[in-house]
């Protein structure tokens, strides 16, 4: 008895196909009849069965088809057993077909190559694959956020059968929500629309020089807004459970922990605990606030996920962090009339331009904010109870031993997010996860380690954390699964925004990254710094605003980084992300007429490089 | 102003993201009007100090053509200069026109050359006309909380996509301009009180209405400054019926030292920045530095009005007619700008559409844009035109979220699949 070796492809462990007896090319009538036995068997044994050729293109192509649609497939490799030969006899007698690969799904012969790939297109492929073993759903998906529910609604919509489970565990300091994850919640929804009542703020002192007249006395009350906020984000929470039951999808406010292959448990909010099972499982977490360590830390500080939702104004505020949760979250208080410290251990905005993340700190300073850089919280302390009361903050510094006082209202720490993989079960189906980051590392096709467990949104390992990347990639990988498409997500040129005091939106490569990528010499950055018309009016500086691009010399002045730190960035960018899409150069930007007036217009009149180091500063009246 | 008009809006969305105002704003126009005549005189000396830093000679004088290489100026004084030239550039523009055969018309109307440099608020005013400027001008002054009305003759915005001018005037009108269509004015008279009595035709009913205003203002159209220019001396033609002047397209007028930009060329988009470009590139041309010309194609526009409309390429219309019905297809939504949320303004008129061929890769042909910020969200995707965008790569795009400028790269819902093109949620 021999063993048949092959399968080469993403297959579970003791599922190999097997084939005894080693035969002869020429065969006698009974082992002929021995081995077409056998190989019905194993036909009839497994869902997908390929009789291929490991050096075969055409049977690497559909071994990579039913990997990309996460289907287990038992692969017999005729050049790699000793009764190849014979089995490919017995296969053209059974199938009339000669060649590899030879594809059989659920009992049924579908053919060669091209036939799977046409039965793929068809969704005739997707027909015979259904016919599963009784798993209670085509798809769970773990997490209803952005990337989630997106996921969830497409699978629906092409006629799957979906459970989503979503449940949110609240903060230290007890604060949960409704369904839709962070950028509904506790992100993008609630920091835009506070970053708009800044930006109000910041209108109705422009207003007087547009000769509005109102009395002086304009105060902010926190709970007027965080009221509104929160109500229309119940609305949206309201939203996403009645467009779940359009689209009959399942939603159990669960939390779900794997307990074995294609079954998770899923405990709601009193400890009950349910049973589901699934053909294929998205994992979509995504990511919550991470803690100092300190102490003091979980007991007094609250995090955005807290901020949002505050039933009191902050007060005076400490933000320890430099990302851009801290720098908006600092932005906006400020811009309601609070005063505000930002806590930076090392660098703005890590990651990002450094030349752009430094203007839009000073910016923030202009605006009263104050910055306390190199140093770290070590103790946090409660002074006074109270809504909000008082609290002590020993930090040190981070290039010797000096530390500081002070006494804030609130302490926010933004100093990032971790990955919520690690008390779900993952482990006991060998998902792999990156043990420092608890990010999942997936293929091009959002595939994790286990083929039939799949990851969207801000879990996965390497890919941007936002939102409409994550909706893009969830909307995709269920028509991948489940609509016979082939399209991946692009995570090429995502543009993305800072919603700061000044908004900065920025495409492609930052400086640094360019320099690195290309050599200095092979690039050419234009900039200038540039006065929004209703700027003028309101007597706002003049030299705040900023414009940069960097071109590909190499590349006929492809722009591969685009930069703009000024009033609407987010506005202004996204048409630019289109056209950086299309292969934007700078020719082309010279070439298009601008839109008179705005701000957008100063990227068709670049025309001062940096290495020139000409003057950009605007005249002012 | 229409900044201004702006700011009242969010001054009304302010209590309701949490900043109490003891009472409502009022607005002064004589504030305004102060602030923004300042700023555009210092434009204006800028403009002057930018001459003189580049040594070009700058003469405050009326010219008038004597022969194809002399222009003769008259000085305040009543002295003559004689100028001669190797080349010439027309570039004077167009005045508001005045509707010459309504009675009291030019006596008691203003143009929009008035109303920027007015002292004094024009308190309820009619706008007479369907262009740009007409909508733009009765928008602001609505929202700087003015009685506001605007008679149209026919359509509004001609040559603008009409499904989009629909929406820009169904908007003012939620706004609360008052529009009165298909009507025509007849005669201004002045009252014993100083207001200004209108008269005016429904042309459908053809029934006679009357209202009284504080201010007139014309905004039927502008006529180019090419009278007084004597261009016969110098041979340049125009055309008979819009008195423009006839160019090639190096810029160039019948007489071939002598050449036309921006608005006083015949055919030419009435647009400061293609009037800029094309001058920056006609004098490249004449140094001889290059021979690039002037793409008149795909020129990105936007008309603020209340609700602002940002467009590129062409119009459904336009589209249909190049690669009929068939050709065509348009994709759309209907959405809601995040910060409309919490003061719960209305969105209805919020809309965007995409007009590309129908044979993949579906090549993007024109956008429309109605919303805030309108401007800043064209000027991209007008490169992106530029650079033959198709409707797969815009999809392609990753939206930047919340803004409203993420609904073009959202658009699915195409207008020939019937399907409600109402965005709801985030998804």
């Amino acid at each position: 008895m021999g063993d048949v070796r092959g399968v080469s492809v993403p297959s579970p462990p003791g599922r190999r196909a097997r084939l005894s007896a080693a035969v002869t090319s020429r065969l006698s009538s009974a082992a002929r009849e021995e081995l077409r036995r056998r190989l019905l068997g194993l036909i009839e044994g497994h869902r997908v069965v390929i009789f291929s050729k490991s050096y075969c293109p055409h049977s690497t192509r559909v071994k990579e088809l039913f990997s990309s649609l996460g289907v287990e497939c038992n692969i017999l490799e005729l050049d790699q057993v000793d009764d190849g030969v014979s089995v490919q006899e017995v296969l053209s007698e059974l199938t009339n077909q000669r060649t590899v690969p030879n594809i059989f799904v659920n009992k049924v012969h579908v053919g060669g190559c091209d036939r799977t790939f046409q039965a793929h297109q068809s969704g005739l492929l997707q027909k015979l694959l259904q016919d599963d073993p009784a798993y209670d759903y085509d798809l769970i998906v773990i997490g209803g956020g952005s990337g989630g529910l997106s996921c969830a609604q497409e699978a629906a919509v092409l006629g799957r059968k979906v459970l989503v489970l979503d449940f949110v565990v609240p903060s230290p300091q007890g604060t949960s929500w409704g369904l839709g994850g962070t950028c509904v919640n506790v992100g993008c929804i609630p920091k835009k629309l506070m970053h708009q009542a800044a930006l109000l703020g910041q209108a109705l002192t422009d207003s007087r020089k547009f000769g509005w007249e109102y009395s002086q006395q304009v105060k902010h009350n926190w709970g007027t807004m965080t009221e509104a906020i929160q109500n229309h984000i119940g609305s949206l929470n309201w939203g996403y459970r009645l467009s779940l039951r359009e689209k009959t999808v399942a939603y159990i406010n669960s939390y779900g922990e794997f307990v074995e292959h294609h079954k998770i448990k899923a405990t709601n909010g009193k400890g009950q605990e349910t049973c589901y099972t699934a053909a294929k499982f998205v994992v979509a977490t995504g990511e919550r606030p991470r803690y100092l360590g300190i102490q003091g830390d979980k007991e007094y500080c609250i995090t955005s996920d807290d901020l949002f939702s505050l039933p009191y104004c902050p007060g005076t505020t400490l933000v320890v962090g430099a990302s851009y949760v801290a720098l908006e979250c600092a932005g906006f208080l400020a811009g309601l009339g609070l005063e505000v410290t930002v806590m930076v251990r090392s660098v703005l905005l890590r990651g990002f331009d450094q030349e752009m993340a430094e203007r839009v700190g000073s910016y923030m300073e202009q605006q009263g904010v104050r910055f306390l850089r190199k140093f770290v919280p070590v103790v946090v302390q409660q002074l006074e109870k109270g809504s909000p009361g008082k609290l002590k903050v020993v930090a040190k510094s981070t290039e010797g031993p000096e530390t500081i006082e002070g006494v804030y209202n609130t302490v926010l720490l933004a100093i990032g997010r971790d990955s919520c993989t690690k008390k779900m079960g993952l482990e006991k189906i060998g998902v792999k996860i990156n043990e420092k980051s608890g990010k999942i590392p997936v293929n091009d096709v959002e595939q994790t380690n286990v083929p039939y467990v799949y990851a969207v949104g801000d879990v996965l390992e390497g890919k941007p954390e936002l939102t409409p990347i994550a909706v893009q990639a969830g909307k995709l990988l269920a028509r991948r699964l489940f609509g016979g498409r082939l399209e991946k997500c692009d995570y090429v040129n995502v543009p993305t925004v800072v919603f700061t005091p000044l908004e900065y939106g920025c495409c492609g490569y930052s400086e640094e990254r360019a320099v690195e990528v290309y050599q200095k010499e092979n690039l050419e950055v234009y900039h200038t710094l540039f006065w929004p018309l209703e700027w003028t009016v309101a007597c706002r500086d003049n030299n705040t605003c900023y414009a940069k691009i960097i071109c590909n010399k190499l590349d006929d002045d492809r722009v591969i980084g685009f930069h703009v730190l000024g009033p609407n960035a987010g506005e202004i960018i996204q048409g630019f992300a289109a056209a950086m899409k299309c292969g934007l150069t700078k020719q082309l930007l010279d070439d298009t007429i601008g839109i008179h007036p705005t701000c957008a217009e100063v990227f068709t009149t670049l025309q001062v490089t940096k290495a020139s180091g000409l003057d950009i500063t605007q005249k002012g009246c | 102003m229409h900044q201004a008009a702006l700011l009242g809006g969010m001054m009304r969305d302010a209590p309701r993201y949490g900043w109490e105002m003891a009472q409502p704003a009022l607005h002064s126009w004589r504030k305004m009007a102060e602030a923004v005549q300042n700023h555009v005189k210092s434009l204006n000396w800028g403009h002057r100090v930018q001459l003189q830093d580049r040594k070009v000679k700058y003469f405050n004088f009326k010219a008038s053509f004597v022969n194809k290489h002399t222009v003769c100026g008259v000085l305040k004084g009543g002295k003559e200069i004689l100028l001669s030239a190797e080349h010439i550039v027309i570039a004077t523009g167009g005045r508001p026109r005045y509707p010459t055969h309504i009675e009291g018309a030019v006596e008691y109307g203003i143009t929009s050359d008035d109303l920027f440099w007015l002292k004094e608020s024009p308190g309820k005013t009619l706008v007479v006309g369907a262009s740009y400027v007409a909508l733009e001008c009765a928008g602001f002054l609505t929202g700087l909380g003015l009685d506001a009305t605007i008679m149209i003759r026919s359509i509004p915005l001609r040559a603008f996509d009409q499904q989009m001018a629909s929406l820009v005037t169904e908007h003012m009108a939620v706004h609360g301009t008052r529009i009165l269509k298909g009507c025509m004015p007849l005669r201004v008279e002045k009252l014993p009180d100083g207001q200004l009595q209108v008269t005016w035709v429904d042309l459908a009913s053809d029934r006679r209405d009357m209202g009284t205003f504080d201010t007139v203002l014309w905004a039927t159209g502008r006529v180019p400054e090419t009278r007084s220019l004597n261009l016969e001396k110098a041979g340049v033609h125009t055309d008979p019926h819009t008195q423009k002047i006839l160019v090639d397209a190096q810029d160039a007028t019948s007489v071939p030292h002598i050449y036309a930009i921006g608005d006083v060329a015949e055919g030419r988009p009435e647009l400061t920045p293609t009037a800029v470009m094309a001058g920056r590139l006609l004098a490249k041309r004449l140094c001889g530095r290059s021979s690039d010309l002037m793409d008149y194609d795909n020129v990105p526009t936007t008309v603020f009005t209340p609700l602002e409309y940002g467009c590129v390429g062409l119009s459904e219309e336009a589209a249909v007619a190049l690669h009929g019905e068939e050709g065509v297809e348009v994709y759309h939504a209907y959405y809601k700008p995040l910060e409309f949320t919490v003061p719960e303004r209305d969105a209805s008129q919020c809309y965007i559409k995409m007009v590309c061929l129908r044979n993949p890769p579906q090549l993007v042909l024109g956008l429309h844009f109605l919303g805030p910020n309108a401007g800043e969200v064209t000027q991209g995707f007008a490169l992106a035109l530029k650079c033959g965008a198709s409707y797969e790569q815009v999809m392609r795009t990753v939206g930047i979220h919340p803004t409203c400028a993420e609904e073009v790269s959202k658009l699915r819902i195409s207008k020939r699949s019937g399907l409600d093109p109402t965005v709801t949620g985030c998804g």
